[in-house]
């Protein structure tokens, strides 16, 4: 795959490839049943096993397995019916047993691929696989003077890390992966997508190349928690790696840290310090076995996936593909937009005003569409005050604002009390109408004479007369009748 | 009339439900012959108000009309099962002290059964050892000759079980562990197929083949231990297997199919394999063991020859893949977060360099070191992956002798008990002593050593009898028929009966 003249960065492809760290939503941890909620006092959610104390072991928690095949399912992998546990081993403080047990030669979801649209071009970057393992602990170094403190609440939380072939060309093009990927997370209820809290961590690994060479040597980027953050490290990374690769200096594989501060990747360690982990099956798990059953089990509690309602607003309600994108981007909002459709009959009314509208004071506000003031079923009664002409599309937008603000919930008692109604009534627009024509003669005069400016003056006159409420369809009619 | 001390597990639990004495007055005189017996080193730690709080439990629930194999039945455990009354330290430094929050799941089920706690056990270091003089806290002495060792690595709880310092103990078997100081003393032991115990709470040595088990003064004995020890721990242990606790104690009296008082054993095929039977093996030990197949085919048993042509590769591959699990499992003494941290160090690498040092004795750090070396990249193929290969040819070969014979018998290891000192400084001859108890670890398989008579020294020698998978009341059966018709194992070490 190579990408086209437009992307080369001063003459460079860019490879990107991502590992991403999905926190997954168990109550329990991966191998014991302490909690995982977030937030607690440090060392207060850590159990024996938790502590790696002696003779302390671990159990599989087959509600994290559970939510890998949910991964595999909606990303069209291949679900291994035997998948092996390893132990990675190091020593850290915050890693209690002195390894990690990870699944390396054998993982439990196997291939798959995420689509999105990159503009209006669809992208579809291929996985390698996404494998189950347990997080550590953190390591507080700023908490105690001297000294570094272990909070172990986080240890053993499990973690689907999802690991995609070096598919994306540019940084765009790995956000919009990246936001699909959470998109499909959260959508589908593996993870709760908070990227502050660290549920979904992501790790790029960025090489620069001529066209039609071989992959140059990668570095990886650690942690990447924000899309913005994202974006500017890869972008920075790049430059950084062509700057040196011009200058003669060979790329070093390493694994870099971005620091928003400064805009920079700054390497933590190179592959000379890279340590021998000594991967080995772990003796203490059994093989995971995944059976049909059990897959067709988890198939069954699948929601329909955002691509593929994407598809169905597309052929049902006959939506754009970027409406009908956005309005996938979350569960919530799918369900938002549906409603709103079904009960205005209104579908592109409905996503215009979604995309717009609402979404302008939802952003203002940072509230997410669930927490919406305006619900889908009032938005939908504004709406269909739009297409019955009750109300202009502008005068709803105020009545939007009053809905808003929570001062009436009554729909039609703000259109009355504000006085927005359209006046569709064909005999006072008559007498409006009279009187325009009568106070304005030389611009009738001037019509006659075949200048049709005229005309829209003449439209924008009672418009004004009828303080915007005239039905401007209705006006327009019954003037061209009126000077015929 | 015998005294309490001189009482097995099914005696003294009779004596006690018969009020002939109290759960509380067997552990307090069995507490203070311990406790006069110190010099053997059996011992590691004792809690007296602990120990006759349990025993108080037990009388009350006697007095309140309830039996029990085990009720009252004074016990001791070795320092490798964590233990919430008593300091837990698998015989190291790096765990002096150590107390633990939770029983083992062993434990707890025998607490539960009504036993009775005395302490803990001395052993090996981390289990790594086949002499016990591995033990941080100086080498145990073994009853039939003080100047020997009692075998290991549960060499306290076989030294304490034949100086009838308590009549039954637990112990741990990795690669013979049970079976071998049980030999080397005169007692009965069983290892029961690998996840037959839960492993929950056991300080771990190598995952794959650590293997919890009784050892007492007879079959009958161990069985009613390990009627209480057995079963399921599926949300503990992942490798505990699911297959329900069975009564070992009905089954050694259920009489085989077409059998007579005279002929207990008739139709039983019993193989002998040619490689226990070789140059290796001590005559000594031959003769002992041929005259317990003598006995045996008295007994109705029929003997058959067979073949486990990969012994002698048992060593080898035992001696990558416990390594190799050891030195995982043993990652977690960091000094971090329990047990001994160095006191001056300059760094983070430094801290762990020198608690590690300091933590660890000599056999400890080799198998560490071992361990690191053949799962390091590079070397992981050639040696992990290869020995588990040949780990399980290995247990084929158990599987194709089992279509010949019912249960497979031969000596427990090549000596008797051999010197103190003697050889501790040649750890390689320490691992051949092993070869004939390894592959039955590696395999999964059940194995128990049974007193077969003596040999050079006067020391006892053990019969090793070898079952097929779940195959334990068979073992016991089969050992049990032959503990009726011999007193090998009801004889004491000079100085140990009264």
């Amino acid at each position: 795959m190579s990408a086209p003249k437009s992307l080369l960065v001063q003459g460079y492809e860019v490879v990107i490839g991502f590992e991403t760290h999905t926190q997954l939503a168990t109550k329990s941890k991966i191998f014991s049943r302490a909690s995982t909620a977030f937030g607690a006092e440090p060392n207060t959610q850590a159990c024996a096993v938790d502590l790696a104390l002696p003779g302390t072991l671990p159990v599989m928690n087959r509600e994290a397995v559970a939510l890998a095949i949910r991964l595999g399912l909606a990303l069209g992998s291949h679900i291994a019916e035997h998948s092996v546990f390893a132990r990675k081993n190091y020593f850290y403080p915050d890693l209690p047993k002195g390894y990690q047990i990870s699944q390396f030669e054998i993982p439990v979801v196997q291939g798959g691929e995420v689509s999105f649209l990159l503009g209006e071009e669809k992208k579809t970057v291929r996985l390698v696989r996404a494998h189950l393992e347990e997080d550590a602990g953190k390591s507080l170094h700023d908490a105690f003077h001297g000294m570094t403190g272990i909070d172990l609440n986080r240890a053993g939380t499990p973690l689907l890390e999802i690991v995609t072939e070096p598919d994306m060309r540019s940084s765009l093009e790995a956000v919009a992966y990246a936001k699909e990927l959470h998109k499909i997370v959260t959508w589908i209820g593996i993870c709760d997508g908070n990227m502050q809290e660290g549920s979904f961590r992501c790790d790029a690994n960025v090489s620069v190349r001529k066209p039609g060479a071989p992959l140059g040597t990668r570095r990886e980027i650690k942690n990447l928690n924000s899309f913005k953050f994202m974006q500017q490290a890869i972008d920075f990374e790049i430059r950084w790696q062509i700057d040196q690769i011009e200058d003669g200096h060979p790329i070093q594989q390493a694994t870099v840290l971005f620091n928003p501060d400064t805009g920079e990747t700054r390497a933590m360690r190179t592959k000379e310090d890279a340590a021998d982990y000594r991967y080995f099956p772990d003796p203490d798990l059994p093989p995971l076995v995944v059976s049909n059953e059990w897959v067709q089990e988890v198939r069954a509690t699948m929601p329909e996936l955002p691509r593929q309602m994407a598809e169905r607003l597309v052929r049902d309600y006959g939506l754009p593909e970027y409406d009908a994108a956005t309005m996938t981007q979350s569960p919530a909002m799918a369900a938002y937009f549906e409603t709103v459709a079904k009960a205005s009959g209104q579908p592109k009314m409905a996503s215009n005003w979604i995309m717009g509208e609402l979404s302008r004071r939802l952003n203002a506000q940072e509230k997410d569409i669930a927490e919406s003031p305006v619900s889908a079923a009032t938005l939908a009664a504004l709406l269909q005050r739009i297409a019955d002409g009750t109300v202009s599309n502008n005068a709803a937008k105020q009545v939007m604002d009053a809905l808003w603000s929570g001062i009436d919930s009554n729909l039609d008692a703000i259109i009355e009390s504000k006085g927005l109604k359209q006046v569709s009534d064909s005999g006072a627009l008559d007498a409006l109408i009279d009187d325009v024509l009568a106070t304005n003669a030389p611009m009738v005069e001037q019509f006659r004479a075949g200048k049709d400016k005229a005309f829209n003056a003449l439209v924008g006159l009672v418009m004004k007369a009828s303080k915007g409420r005239a039905n401007p369809q209705q006006a327009n009619d019954l003037l061209r009748q009126k000077l015929q | 009339m015998k005294e309490l001390h001189q009482l097995g597990v099914a005696e003294l639990a009779a004596a006690i439900a018969n009020k002939k004495t109290s759960a509380v007055e067997a552990a307090q005189l069995l507490l203070a012959r311990a406790r006069q017996h110190q010099a053997l080193g059996a011992y590691l730690a004792f809690n007296e108000d602990a120990t006759l709080a349990q025993a108080r439990a037990a009388d009350v629930r006697i007095a309140a009309g309830e039996r029990g194999p085990l009720l009252g039945v004074a016990l001791a455990h070795k320092d490798i099962f964590v233990t919430t009354d008593f300091p837990t330290t698998a015989g190291s430094k790096m765990l002096a002290g150590y107390q633990s929050p939770f029983n083992a799941t062993v434990v707890q089920r025998l607490t539960d059964a009504g036993a009775v706690t005395l302490g803990k056990l001395s052993c090996d270091e981390f289990a790594m050892g086949g002499s016990n003089e591995n033990s941080a806290f100086g080498a145990v002495l073994n009853p039939w000759d003080a100047s020997r060792v009692p075998g290991g690595s549960s060499g306290g709880s076989a030294a304490a079980v034949a100086a009838r310092l308590v009549p039954a103990a637990t112990g741990t078997d990795t690669g013979g562990s049970i079976r071998q100081p049980a030999s080397f003393t005169g007692i009965t032991g069983i290892k029961p197929t690998y996840g037959r115990c839960s492993r929950y709470g056991l300080v771990a040595f190598a995952s794959s083949l650590d293997q919890a088990g009784p050892m007492a003064r007879s079959a009958a004995d161990c069985a009613a231990l390990l009627s209480a020890m057995a079963g399921p721990d599926i949300d503990r242990d992942a490798t505990s297997l699911d297959h329900p606790a069975e009564n070992y104690s009905a089954a050694l009296l259920t009489p085989r199919e077409g059998t007579s008082a005279t002929q207990p054993l008739k139709g039983l095929r019993i193989g002998l394999p040619a490689e226990f039977f070789g140059a290796g093996c001590t005559p000594d030990v031959l003769a002992a063991v041929r005259g317990a197949l003598t006995e045996y085919e008295k007994l109705g048993a029929t003997l058959v020859d067979i073949s486990l042509p990969r012994t002698e590769l048992s060593i080898p591959v035992y001696y990558v893949i416990a390594p190799a699990e050891a030195s995982s499992n043993l990652s977690r003494f960091d000094g971090v977060k329990f047990g001994h941290r160095a006191a001056q160090y300059n760094d983070l690498a430094d801290m762990y360099q020198k608690t590690r040092s300091e933590g660890f004795g000599p056999e400890v750090q080799r198998r560490i070191m071992i361990g690191t070396f053949v799962l390091s990249h590079g070397y992981y193929d050639a040696y992990y992956l290869q020995a588990q290969k040949i780990r399980r040819l290995i247990a084929q070969d158990f599987q194709q002798a089992f279509t010949q014979c019912d249960v497979i018998a031969g000596p427990v290891a090549p000596t008797v008990a051999w010197k103190i000192g003697e050889k501790s400084d040649d750890p390689l001859a320490n691992y051949l002593a092993d070869i004939y108890t390894l592959s039955t670890s590696l395999a999964g398989l059940p194995g128990m050593s049974v007193p077969a008579g003596f040999g050079a020294g006067a020391m006892p020698v053990g019969l090793q009898l070898v079952g097929n998978y779940f195959k334990e009341g068979e073992l016991l059966h089969t050992a049990h028929a032959f503990q009726l018709a011999t007193d090998w194992h009801t004889r004491a070490p000079q100085g140990f009966w009264q």
